[in-house]
């Protein structure tokens, strides 16, 4: 949230900054885990997205019923949102206490119920979830709340996405739509995604407010992002950010990437957030050298301990598992309850 | 006064929104003009706040739906026809149906989808999509063919947990009448005897139990007592009801208008070859439509369907295996 006084915008950053960190650690932890064999299953980075997804889950309130719909670049902003680093620790190494209890995996995970629906995979489908979830908020009498939900390049070549943005717009509902336009959809360039100018041109099409911006300049996310939550929450309608950068791994862990050319990286949008706003920090000397050493300690330590615990956890056990998919019990078929 | 299989489930649908204000029905052209079938005529009027017309979105519509319903909400949808809810497929079998088993948090959401064959509808107004959904698990199914359990199946169906596809069939929407609105139903998952007999079982659900009611009365001047199971619902299948039947008969015939590749009729076949082959005195047969899209011309869609005719020779064959 936002504070007020000339240090409010010194304090953002540096807490925001703060989020990208943590996610950037945890993931090349994971990371590690998983070129280790330690992980089932894929594990996909948000590298390079930090500062456009954290900026957004960052600005919103958990504590005031937003929601946040995070996907599969979005570890800062779930976690600038409110998720606890345990949650993800948990999910990603199939610890029956996280909130997924091994049912589901990686970066499938969320507590709806706490404004962190759970992603399916399927692109664009998330979209109009969130939309309801803002109709029943509505239907409560809080139009004050706000949706964020992230969606990626190729996601936004989806029907889902479109039904669900015309819809969004149509019931004028209080949604961010933050598209990271990271210039590939696993292999595919976005030449081949869309053929407008640029994403944010659609924004018109569904009479929506659109904003295109540098997705790895963390002051810009962060100022934009504020905006469209403001305008999203007064009433306004939709807002459809597209944030321009570039995705800094493989699709997924497994994935080299080969098809990526470097120079893109010295390109505009090509550079990694972190260590722009690493570099603000210094300049602005908003944080030191010691500082920031200390603070990546400090965010290491949290990430190890995360870990230590889910991995010292039991895993699922499939005798114990109930094996019924209903909630109203006595209508499931199948094998009959273990307990 | 005759209260139609429709008006019941407008009247399910009223009452739902009366009793809880959590209800909210959400469908295209469902608000002022009342839905392509009326089957929620007047009641944007009563509830102008929560019968609220969609964009030709299937996908958002059922996915918006699964939002609110996270939320607390029970929200109905209303599709247009049963064929359309392919284009919201995605959210009703991986989000809606996936929801509960995976996070902990209930996803109470009815779709209702007018089913079935009707004259002159064609290929893509007339399926019968209950096997298609009773395949996933986290679903369930209801098939009513009844005014009575129109009525009271919607209405349990809206306050069950879970997310309940709702198929009600067309061709009975407007001739199947009853005098009034039950009091009592018989508890959803239960099957119900439509008609008692002792020479064979004939299992069939919606539209089917009509048809085969009436192959059961031409061969009853023939002198069969032919014995028809009303399903009620296709998901959970009430295996009990349809054993105990086939214990009294020792011969089966499944009956459904979807397609004849798997399914219902095969669920049914396999379950009682499987937990009943004792009990069987002749195999078990099926029946279903045509391996063809639904015709559109009536000379040929009477033939695709199941008919009294094609039930009452197919239960006449059964009785001579
Ligand atoms: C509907 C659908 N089709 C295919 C996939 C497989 N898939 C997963 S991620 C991905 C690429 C997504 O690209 P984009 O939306 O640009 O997001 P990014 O991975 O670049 O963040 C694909 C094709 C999917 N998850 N959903």
């Amino acid at each position: 949230m936002r504070t007020d006084g000339p240090a409010a915008g010194r304090d953002r950053f540096v807490a925001a900054f703060q989020w990208m960190l943590l996610a950037r650690t945890f993931e090349d932890k994971i990371a590690a885990l998983y070129r280790a064999g330690k992980i089932v299953g894929g594990v996909y980075l948000g590298r390079g997205q930090e500062a456009f997804s954290a900026a957004l889950g960052m600005q919103l309130s958990q504590e005031n019923g937003d929601v946040f719909a995070g996907l599969i670049r979005d570890q800062a902003g779930r976690m600038a949102f409110g998720e606890p680093i345990l949650d993800s620790a948990r999910t990603y190494l199939g610890s029956v206490e996280g909130p997924m209890r091994g049912r589901d995996g990686n970066i499938h995970r969320g507590r709806p119920l706490r404004g962190m629906p759970a992603m399916i995979s399927h692109l664009g489908a998330m979209v109009s979830v969130v939309n309801g979830m803002l109709v029943a908020k509505r239907f409560r009498g809080r139009t004050d709340v706000v949706g964020g939900a992230a969606i990626g390049d190729g996601g936004t070549s989806t029907g889902a996405f479109h039904e669900g943005l015309n819809q969004a717009a149509v019931e004028k509902l209080p949604l961010v739509i933050a598209v990271a336009d990271n210039q590939f959809a696993y292999s595919t360039p976005t030449s081949h995604q869309y053929a407008c100018e640029d994403l944010s041109d659609r924004a018109a099409g569904y009479g929506i407010r659109g904003y295109r911006i540098d997705g790895t300049d963390l002051e810009t996310c962060l100022e934009t992002f504020a905006e469209a939550i403001e305008r999203a929450r007064r009433g306004e309608g939709p807002q459809m950010v597209v944030g321009k950068l570039l995705r800094l791994a493989g699709h997924g862990e497994h994935d080299d990437a080969r098809y990526i050319p470097d120079e893109l990286k010295a390109k505009p949008h090509g550079g990694d957030c972190l260590l722009l706003a690493r570099e603000q920090l210094l300049t602005k000397s908003w944080m030191s050298e010691d500082q920031l050493a200390a603070l990546t300690a400090e965010t290491q330590d949290k990430v190890e301990e995360a870990v230590a615990r889910a991995q010292s956890e039991p895993d699922p056990n499939p005798f114990r598992e109930s094996w019924h998919a209903l909630a109203t019990k006595h209508l499931a078929e199948g094998t009959p309850a273990a307990d | 006064m005759a209260i139609t299989y429709l008006d019941a489930i407008r009247e399910a649908q009223a009452r739902a929104l009366e009793e809880d204000e959590n209800v909210y029905i959400y469908g295209q052209d469902v608000a002022n003009f009342g839905g392509a079938f009326k089957a929620t005529k007047g009641l944007s009027d009563r509830f102008p706040d929560r019968v609220i017309d969609a964009p030709i979105s299937e996908d958002a519509i059922i996915g918006s739906a699964i939002g609110a319903a996270i939320e607390g909400m029970r929200p109905i949808v209303e599709m247009q026809f049963a064929d359309f809810s392919s284009i919201g497929f995605n959210q009703i079998i991986n989000q809606a149906a996936t929801h509960f088993w995976r996070t902990g948090v209930p996803c109470p959401i009815t779709i209702r989808l007018p089913s079935g064959g009707t004259e002159g509808s064609g290929p893509f107004h007339s399926q019968s999509m209950e096997s298609i959904y009773a395949h996933y698990p986290g679903l369930i199914v209801m098939t009513p063919a009844t005014v009575e359990d129109a009525y009271g199946m919607l209405l349990e169906a809206i306050r069950i947990d879970d997310p309940v596809i709702f198929c009600e069939h067309k061709l009975l929407y407007y001739h199947l009448k009853a005098e009034e609105l039950p009091k009592v139903i018989l508890p959803v998952g239960k099957a119900r005897i439509a008609r008692a007999g002792r020479h064979a079982t004939v299992v069939a659900c919606s539209a089917m139990v009509h048809e085969a009611l009436r192959a059961a009365r031409e061969l009853a001047e023939d002198g069969w007592e032919i014995e028809v199971v009303d399903l009620r619902s296709a998901k959970p299948i009430d295996t009990d009801t349809i054993l105990a039947s086939v214990a009294r008969t020792g011969r089966l015939l499944a009956v459904a208008e979807s397609f004849p590749w798997g399914g219902l009729t095969s669920e049914i076949v396999s379950r009682v070859a499987s937990e009943g082959f004792h009990l069987l005195d002749a195999p078990p047969q099926r029946l279903n439509s045509k391996d063809t899209p639904i015709p559109y011309h009536p000379n040929l869609w009477r033939v695709h369907r199941p008919t009294w005719q094609s039930i009452a020779s197919a239960t006449r064959n059964l009785i001579q295996l």
